[in-house]
């Protein structure tokens, strides 16, 4: 089972691989990928460095392509891919369909992963996209139960990833258009959700109001623990409400330690850590982490429980300081 | 161009929906796309429901599309999903892409719903050849993003969500059942005591959202009827109506009375329940005057 831990940068890369990554996923300096953030990511010397960095140590290191090309620059996406191709990357991670076609075509040696935003959740979408462009795995959105999981697992035709911890989208990946209805960029046409340009934070009186492009997202005390403001962790009101509700989803992170046994037993091959935003500290301390509970679980895999510090280290990095098994778990849902 | 009423996305209790359908049976719309595309466990229509429904319809001279939907998860629902894909007699709207890929199996034609990410031409020829007849553009791309990829004229049709709330976002999660204090695995179906969604506001009483039930819809409704002419320009087939009430079937009518004389009215000032943004490349829920 592989740790896959994120690198904003090349700092946080290092931390991954020396707290025990098995492999490292990024993205270049540019809206080719859904984390395009002032200050973050690789620019294709650094992609470079980080390459020859992760290969010395025996690891692998996938380039996350997973946004949309957009109509007359399809070709900053296609050099990308050539970009990759030639400093030798171990894995592309692509949603775009004209991408895998373009990948597949010209550079079949290299394996494709699915994304999480090509929103993948059933039989029929893997066994599309495994016999249209031969993907070798596909990483599942959060959006699937631990039996669903189990279920699609004993079928599938690819090997399948499934994201471990981090922040936690409760959307379905890659078809979710919150962000673009408020600020007018998305994950798909903009490579982020809730651009942080568009995001205020006002004090008043007592309160602290998160405002995105304007609209009141949520209003909290000024000591409120509060995580990165999107839509669907606000508080709202509908009219049978007396006081605002965390009508989707409460500021919460995803945590799956507990179901690292089922996960392992269904089959999973990869667990995805989310964060390439985050600080190398973060990415530290999960990898970390998680580390151990994957060691302790293969060392005896039926003695195998979650250690207290184990959660408490996650809890400490995680958004709003509580996590959730989110939709593995039925009653999430 | 031709108009056509996109597939109810709201639990209404089945009397209403065959009321609802045989209104749009006695109108001029010319092309009708019917079935659950949000929520398996909405049960008030079976498939065999639906399929009489478009039965009707097909008699009264309308092309009939089945909707699928949008988010497959359970092993029960891509069971399901097959037998809409081999009804063996109408094309089907593809939500997913296990729909798109059961129908290229069957050499069979499809439309490509909205919820399937199609961002730029390569990738929409590819699903062209894979029996794509029709496409119907993501609610959040524009005006310009769409004359940019149709420029060179395509050989499917395009269609673009012109009138209605728009759908932001599928989850695994009921909102409408979390709200009642339900689980989803016995929700009661609770999402049919919201005709329209259950309307959400900010903190500051600004309409947001609408839930329903899995699906997060705007608050606002969407209106391009202005844009009418300029859609025609640029080369959009078909101009969609997302029904809530049986006033949508009017609407609809009236648009299609309008390009049938060729005296269309684009006259549509925005109200604050409606919005243009996406349109105009800017957000979602902005009026663009």
């Amino acid at each position: 089972m592989e740790l896959l831990c994120p690198a904003g940068n090349l700092a946080s890369l290092k931390s991954a691989l020396q707290a025990g990554a098995d492999a490292v996923y990024l993205g270049l300096k540019d809206d080719t990928n859904a984390r395009s953030f002032a200050g973050l990511n690789f620019t294709p010397a650094k992609l470079q460095e980080a390459a020859e960095l992760t290969h010395q140590r025996g690891k692998k290191i996938f380039l996350t392509l997973n946004t949309f090309p957009k109509p007359n620059e399809e070709h900053r996406w296609y050099q990308a891919i050539d970009l990759a191709a030639k400093i030798g990357v171990d894995a592309l991670i692509v949603a775009d369909l004209s991408l895998l076609d373009y990948a597949h075509r010209q550079y079949p040696h290299i394996p494709l992963h699915l994304s999480v935003q090509a929103s993948a959740t059933n039989l029929g979408a893997l066994s599309f996209y495994k016999e249209s462009f031969n993907v070798s795995r596909v990483v599942l959105p959060r959006v699937l139960s631990m039996k669903q999981v189990r279920d699609l697992a004993k079928v599938s035709p690819v090997d399948l990833e499934v994201f471990a911890f981090g922040s936690l989208c409760i959307m379905a990946e890659g078809r979710c258009h919150l962000s673009s209805y408020v600020t007018g960029q998305s994950p798909n046409t903009g490579g982020s959700c809730s651009p942080a340009k568009h995001v205020r934070w006002q004090e008043q009186g007592q309160d602290r109001l998160t405002r995105l492009n304007e609209v009141l997202i949520d209003k909290s005390g000024l000591d409120e623990q509060m995580g990165y403001p999107v839509v669907c962790k606000g508080r709202y009101l509908t009219q049978e409400d007396d006081k605002p509700q965390y009508l989707l989803e409460s500021p919460t992170s995803l945590n799956t330690l507990s179901l690292l046994p089922e996960l392992a037993k269904a089959g999973i091959v990869s667990l995805k850590i989310e964060g390439r935003q985050r600080s190398p500290a973060y990415v530290e301390q999960v990898t970390k982490v998680w580390r151990q509970a994957i060691d302790t679980y293969l060392n005896h895999p039926d003695k195998f429980q979650t250690q207290v510090h184990w959660e408490q280290a996650l809890a400490k990095v995680s958004e709003g300081q509580i996590t959730t098994l989110g939709a593995y778990e039925r009653n999430w849902q | 161009m031709k108009i056509s009423l996109g597939p109810l996305l709201y639990c209404w209790e089945k009397q209403q929906v065959i009321d609802f359908y045989q209104q749009v049976a006695n109108s001029q719309i010319p092309l009708v796309y019917l079935g659950e595309a949000v929520c398996s466990r909405r049960r008030e229509l079976k498939w065999g429901d639906y399929l009489e429904l478009a039965q009707i319809l097909k008699s009264a001279g309308k092309d009939v599309v089945l909707s699928t939907l949008a988010l497959i998860e359970a092993p029960s629902e891509y069971t399901e999903l097959k037998r809409q894909v081999d009804n063996g007699e109408f094309m089907i709207e593809a939500n997913d892409m296990a729909a798109v890929y059961l129908a290229k199996e069957h050499k069979l034609p499809f439309v490509c719903g909205a919820s399937i990410n199609n961002y730029n031409r390569a990738s929409l020829d590819i699903l062209q050849r894979l029996g794509m007849q029709r496409f119907v553009m993501p609610v959040e791309l524009s005006k310009t993003w769409l004359s940019q990829v149709v420029d060179n004229k395509p050989s499917f049709e395009v269609e673009v969500l012109g009138h209605g709330y728009l759908p932001l976002a599928h989850s695994a999660r009921c909102f409408t059942a979390r709200h009642s204090q339900l689980a989803k695995d016995s929700c009661e179906t609770v999402c049919r005591q919201y005709s329209k969604g259950l309307l959400a506001q900010t903190q500051e009483a600004q309409p947001l959202l609408r839930l329903n039930g899995i699906q997060t819809q705007s608050a606002s409704c969407v209106d391009l009827r202005s844009e009418i002419n300029e859609m025609i320009k640029i080369g959009v087939d078909v101009f969609r109506v997302s029904p809530s009430s049986l006033a949508c079937i009017a609407k609809a009518d009236a648009l299609v009375e309008g390009l049938n004389s060729g005296a269309m009215d684009t006259q549509h000032p925005l109200s604050d329940e409606h919005c243009n943004g996406y349109w105009f490349g800017e957000a979602g829920l902005a009026s663009i005057a």
